[in-house]
């Protein structure tokens, strides 16, 4: 069995409002940063996962995103996958 | 409709359960049954009303975990059946989350949480969950909540609006929902969620009763 960490990033879809990350950026222009054009939150989720190669823990996460992680109705995700 | 029984479902968390039993049983003599998450027997209920509250938490999102109880994998069955179901608020949020209602309740466009009554106007008479057959066409109802903006895309909302499948709007939009959403029906009519308390609206002692006709209409067969 190999190991994997995985860092699936879940992020509001553009055409959803992000009524969060307009008061951060709000908040970041009162701190005195310049230049901020955008800003949105998203969720950022770490994974251990064993499984027989790439292929099948791809297919694990998948699904986990689809049916989880993410409600793709609102947000998108991806992720990044690295054998531990 | 004496041994009618609505099952009230209770996650951890949720925290109108008591209420929406209070309401029936004491307001409309119907009789109740607390469901924990964990059962999957529907047979003694009739119908289910999934109340308002915080559903684990609200952790990852509103309703998100609570779709994996073996409660709600049982919910398909009885709604395939014809058979009634409220969601209030997290119910409303469960619903959407287990793909029972299309679209889906984010945060608050204003990020407060609004404790508030609001003018609602109702939208569709279908399933026949609102008093909408006299002149009286606006209700008015509790919310209570941080993450009820009704969010969909264009052609789902568009499929919402010919199939009539929109329940309940707001007057005067409080949270940002699109086209004004706060309520809605499943094709068929027989699910039914929205953001509006109508089991805090059921006694003129705790400022009016534009809830009970909702609550009244789970025993519709």
């Amino acid at each position: 069995m190999d190991q994997f960490a995985v860092k699936v990033f879940v992020r509001l879809r553009p055409s959803v409002l992000d009524p969060a990350g307009e008061a951060t950026k709000s908040a970041s222009i009162k701190l005195g940063a310049e230049g901020i054009k955008s800003l949105r939150i998203g969720k950022m989720i770490e994974v251990k996962i064993e499984g027989n190669g790439e292929n099948e823990v791809r297919e694990k996460i998948d699904l986990l995103c689809d049916r989880l992680f993410a409600n793709t109705v609102i947000e998108d995700y991806e992720y990044s996958l690295e054998k531990l | 409709m004496d041994n009618f029984t609505v099952g009230v479902v209770v996650f951890p968390g949720s925290n109108c359960d008591r209420d929406v039993s209070w309401a029936l049983e004491g307001c409309l003599d119907v009789r109740t049954k607390y469901l924990w998450h964990e059962s999957s027997d529907l047979s003694d209920v009739d119908a289910i009303v999934l109340p308002g509250g915080f559903s684990y938490g609200d952790y990852l999102r509103c309703g998100a975990i609570a779709r994996f109880s073996p409660l709600i994998n049982a919910l398909d069955e009885f709604v395939k059946s014809g058979k009634r179901v409220l969601g209030i608020c997290n119910g409303f949020q469960i619903l959407t989350e287990s793909g029972f209602l299309p679209g889906a309740l984010v945060a608050n466009k204003n990020l407060n949480f609004i404790c508030d009554d609001v003018e609602l106007d109702i939208v569709s008479s279908k399933g026949g969950w609102f008093n909408n057959l006299d002149e009286k066409q606006t209700i008015k109802l509790p919310i209570a909540h941080g993450e009820g903006r009704y969010h969909c895309d264009s052609d789902t909302l568009k499929k919402l609006v010919d199939n009539e499948l929109i329940a309940l709007r707001y007057k005067n939009n409080p949270n940002g929902s699109s086209f004004d959403i706060a309520g809605i029906t499943n094709e068929k009519g027989n699910v039914l969620g929205l953001m509006p308390h109508p089991e805090r609206a059921c006694d003129e002692i705790i400022g009016g009763t534009d809830g009970l006709f909702t609550l009244k209409s789970l025993i519709l067969k």
